[in-house]
C-alpha cells in the first residue's frame, strides 16, 4: 500500500481547496433546469394575461372600434341590411363605440345568440349548461371513484389491487375524443332506448361521459389519501375489535375526507373545462331549464365549436375569451383551494402526530 | 401462579420463507404483568401479535401451532377474529389516538359495539377514563381533539380506548418507548394498577422497565423463546448463558 501510495504523484492527492472552482457543467445545468422551471410559469401567465386581454374589450365601451368595426359586415350573413339597422337593439352597425357596449348588457340575460342579427351574449345558459352536466357528472362519478378507492385501498388483496388500480388510471389516458364518441354513437343510443327522452344528446349522456372523465381523477386522489392515512390507524380500530367495513367507514373514510374533498374539486375542475366530450355528447343547444334530459351548451364546448368561426377581434370574439378567463379563473379557484387542502389540512394533520 | 391465560404450543411463523418465531412454547398466567424482551428482530412484537391476530393483514404469514386463550385455540376455523380482537386488546408503541375528540376516541369501542345511549356511553368513558388514570387531566376537555394532548396523556387516552371495549387480556408493544421518563412512570404505574383486573403482556426493549413492572419474563433470541420465568429469577439468576449476556449488556 505504502508503495503504490509513493508512486501515484502527490499532486493527484493534492486538491486545492482553498480557492472556489468554477464547474461550467453544474453551473449550466442548475441554470438549465432553473429556466425550464420559470418557463412553466412564465406559460401559465402569458396564457393568463392573453385571455385576459382579449377578453377586456367587452368591459370597454369605446374602445377597439377599428378593428371590431370593419368585419361586423362579414358576420351577419343571411340578413340584409336593412331589416337589421331598423331594429332597435341593433347597435352593432350603428357606432362601432355602442357596439361594444351591448355584450355587456346582454351577458345576463337568457339568449346565447352571438351570430343572429340581434346578437345576444346570455351567458346564463352556458352557465347554466356547464353546472347541469358538472352536477350530473359528479353525481356519477364521486360515488363510484371514492367507493372503488375504498374498496382498492381497504378490502381488495394485494393482487386484486395491482389490477384495479392501473386499469383505472389508465382511463385517465384516455383521449376525450373517443370517450366522446363512444357517448356519441353507443350511450346515447342505449340510455335513449332506456330513458325515452326527447332529446338524444343532453346533459345527461353528456355528463355520464365526463363522469368517465373524471374517475379516474378523484379515484387516484382518493385512494392516495386513504393509503396516507397511517396503518396505526387502521390497526388500532381494528384491535378495538371494529370489522374491516367499521374500520373503512367510520376512521378511516372520515380521517381522509379533507384529501377526498381536494380530489373531488379536481375532478369538478376536469369536467367544467371538458371540451370534446362536451361538444360531442350534450347537443350543444343554450336552453335555459333544468330538465337533465335536454341538450344543454357548456362553456368550454361554446370556445371550442366558435372559436374557429369567430371574426377576430369582434365582440363575439371577446366574449368567447371572456368565457375563457372565467373558465379559467374558476379552474384556478378550485385547484388552489384543492392544493391548499390537501397541503394545509391533511398533511399537517398527520404529520404533527408524528 | 395464577391459572394459565395464554397457553402457546409449538408456534412457528413464517414470512414468506423466513422463520421469524420457531416452536415457541409459553404458558401465560392471568391477571399479571408478563413482559417480553429480547434485542430488536428477536420476534417478541411478532408473537405479540399473533396473539390478537393482528398478523393476519400482512400478506404471506405463515402461522403453525396451537395458540389457545382460555383452552380456546385462536387460530381455529370457527374463530371470529373481531370479537377475539374485543378480549384481547392492543396497546401500540407509537400513540394513536383517532382524529377525533377525547371523548370520541374512547366512545368509538363501545360504539361499533352498537351501544348508544348517551348515558351510558358517558358512563364507560368516564369509568375507561378514570381506570386510565387521566381523567382528571382531561375530564374539562372532553370534546377538545386527542390529538392535542402529549405524547404520554395521549398513550394513556390510547389506553383508555382499549379499557373501554372490556377486554381480558391488555397487548402491550412497547407502550412507553417514545415518551419521557416522567409519562413513562405513569404509564408503568398505570400497568401495575391494571393487573387486578387484567392479564397484560408486554413488550419492551427497556430491561429496567421490564424488571420494575413485570411478574414474569420471557427472553426471545432469534425467533426462539430462550427462557421464561419469574422475572426476579431471569434478572437474577437466569438459567441460559444467552439471557445472561443480554440482561448483562453483553449484546442487543
Amino acid at each position: 500500500m505504502k508503495s503504490s501510495l509513493k508512486k501515484t504523484s502527490p499532486k493527484t492527492f493534492n486538491y486545492d481547496i482553498s480557492k472556489k472552482r468554477f464547474r461550467f457543467s453544474d453551473w449550466f445545468a442548475e441554470k438549465f433546469i432553473k429556466s425550464i422551471a420559470f418557463l412553466s410559469i412564465a406559460f401559465v401567465i402569458l396564457i393568463f394575461v392573453f385571455v385576459f386581454r382579449e377578453a377586456f374589450p367587452v368591459f370597454r365601451m369605446d374602445v377597439k372600434e377599428t378593428v371590431t368595426a370593419e368585419p361586423m359586415v362579414q358576420e351577419r350573413y343571411g340578413v340584409d341590411d336593412k331589416s337589421a339597422a331598423a331594429e332597435p337593439e341593433k347597435s352593432k352597425e350603428t357606432s362601432p363605440a355602442k357596439k361594444v357596449s351591448v355584450p355587456s348588457s346582454t351577458l345576463l340575460s337568457k339568449d346565447w345568440m352571438p351570430v343572429s342579427d340581434n346578437p345576444r351574449y346570455g351567458l346564463i345558459p352556458l352557465f347554466l349548461g356547464t353546472f347541469k352536466v358538472t352536477i350530473i357528472a359528479l353525481l356519477f362519478a364521486a360515488p363510484i371513484a371514492i367507493l372503488a378507492a375504498i374498496y382498492t385501498a381497504m378490502f381488495a388483496k394485494p393482487r386484486l389491487r395491482e389490477i384495479i388500480k392501473p386499469v383505472i388510471e389508465l382511463l385517465a389516458g384516455f383521449p376525450s375524443v373517443v370517450i366522446g364518441f363512444f357517448a356519441l354513437m353507443v350511450m346515447a343510443t342505449v340510455l335513449q332506448e332506456i330513458f325515452g327522452y326527447a332529446s338524444r344528446l343532453n346533459s345527461f349522456v353528456g355528463g355520464i361521459a365526463m363522469a368517465l372523465a373524471a374517475i379516474p381523477i378523484i379515484y387516484t386522489l382518493t385512494e392516495d389519501s386513504l393509503t396516507a392515512i397511517p396503518k396505526t390507524y387502521i390497526e388500532a380500530s381494528l384491535g378495538l375489535g371494529a370489522s374491516m367495513r367499521q374500520t373503512a367507514f367510520y376512521v378511516v373514510l372520515p380521517a381522509a375526507v379533507p384529501g377526498i374533498f381536494a380530489a373531488v374539486l379536481l375532478g369538478v375542475g376536469r369536467i367544467f373545462g371538458e371540451t370534446m366530450i362536451a361538444l360531442m355528447a350534450t347537443g350543444n343547444a343554450a336552453l335555459v331549464n333544468i330538465n337533465p334530459f335536454d341538450s344543454v351548451r357548456t362553456l368550454s364546448a361554446t370556445i371550442g365549436a366558435e372559436m374557429a368561426e369567430v371574426v377576430f377581434g369582434d365582440t363575439h370574439y371577446s366574449v368567447l375569451f371572456l368565457i375563457g378567463s372565467l373558465l379559467f379563473i374558476f379552474t384556478f379557484f378550485l385547484n388552489a383551494v384543492a392544493e391548499f387542502y390537501l397541503k394545509n389540512v391533511v398533511i399537517r394533520r398527520f404529520q404533527s402526530k408524528k | 401462579m395464577n391459572d394459565i391465560k395464554v397457553h402457546v404450543k409449538d408456534l412457528d411463523l413464517h414470512y414468506g420463507v423466513n422463520p421469524a418465531l420457531k416452536k415457541v412454547n409459553i404458558m401465560i398466567p392471568e391477571k399479571m404483568v408478563t413482559a417480553f424482551i429480547g434485542p430488536s428482530g428477536c420476534g417478541k412484537s411478532t408473537f405479540l401479535r399473533t396473539l390478537n391476530r393482528m398478523n393476519d393483514l400482512i400478506e404471506n404469514v405463515k402461522i403453525d401451532g396451537e395458540v389457545r386463550i382460555d383452552d380456546i385455540d385462536i387460530y381455529g376455523k370457527e374463530i371470529d377474529v373481531v370479537n377475539l380482537r374485543k378480549k384481547v386488546g392492543m396497546i401500540f408503541q407509537k400513540s394513536n389516538p383517532f382524529a377525533k375528540s377525547i371523548y370520541e376516541n374512547i366512545a368509538f369501542g363501545p360504539k361499533i359495539n352498537g351501544i348508544t345511549h348517551k348515558d351510558t356511553l358517558d358512563e364507560i368513558v368516564e369509568k375507561s377514563l378514570r381506570q386510565a388514570a387521566i381523567w382528571d387531566e382531561v375530564k374539562g376537555r372532553l370534546y377538545n381533539s386527542a390529538l392535542s394532548l402529549s405524547g404520554g396523556q395521549q398513550q394513556r387516552i390510547c389506553i383508555a380506548r382499549t379499557l373501554a371495549v372490556n377486554p381480558e387480556i391488555i397487548l402491550m408493544d412497547e407502550p412507553a418507548s417514545a415518551l419521557d421518563p416522567i409519562s413513562t412512570a405513569k404509564i408503568e404505574e398505570l400497568i401495575h394498577e391494571l393487573k387486578q383486573d387484567y392479564t397484560i403482556i408486554i413488550v419492551t426493549h427497556n430491561m429496567q422497565q421490564a424488571a420494575r413492572t413485570s411478574d414474569y419474563t420471557a427472553f426471545f433470541y432469534l425467533g426462539e423463546l430462550v427462557e421464561f420465568n419469574k422475572t426476579e429469577t431471569i434478572f437474577s439468576n437466569p438459567s441460559k448463558r444467552q439471557t445472561e449476556d443480554y440482561i448483562s449488556g453483553r449484546f442487543g
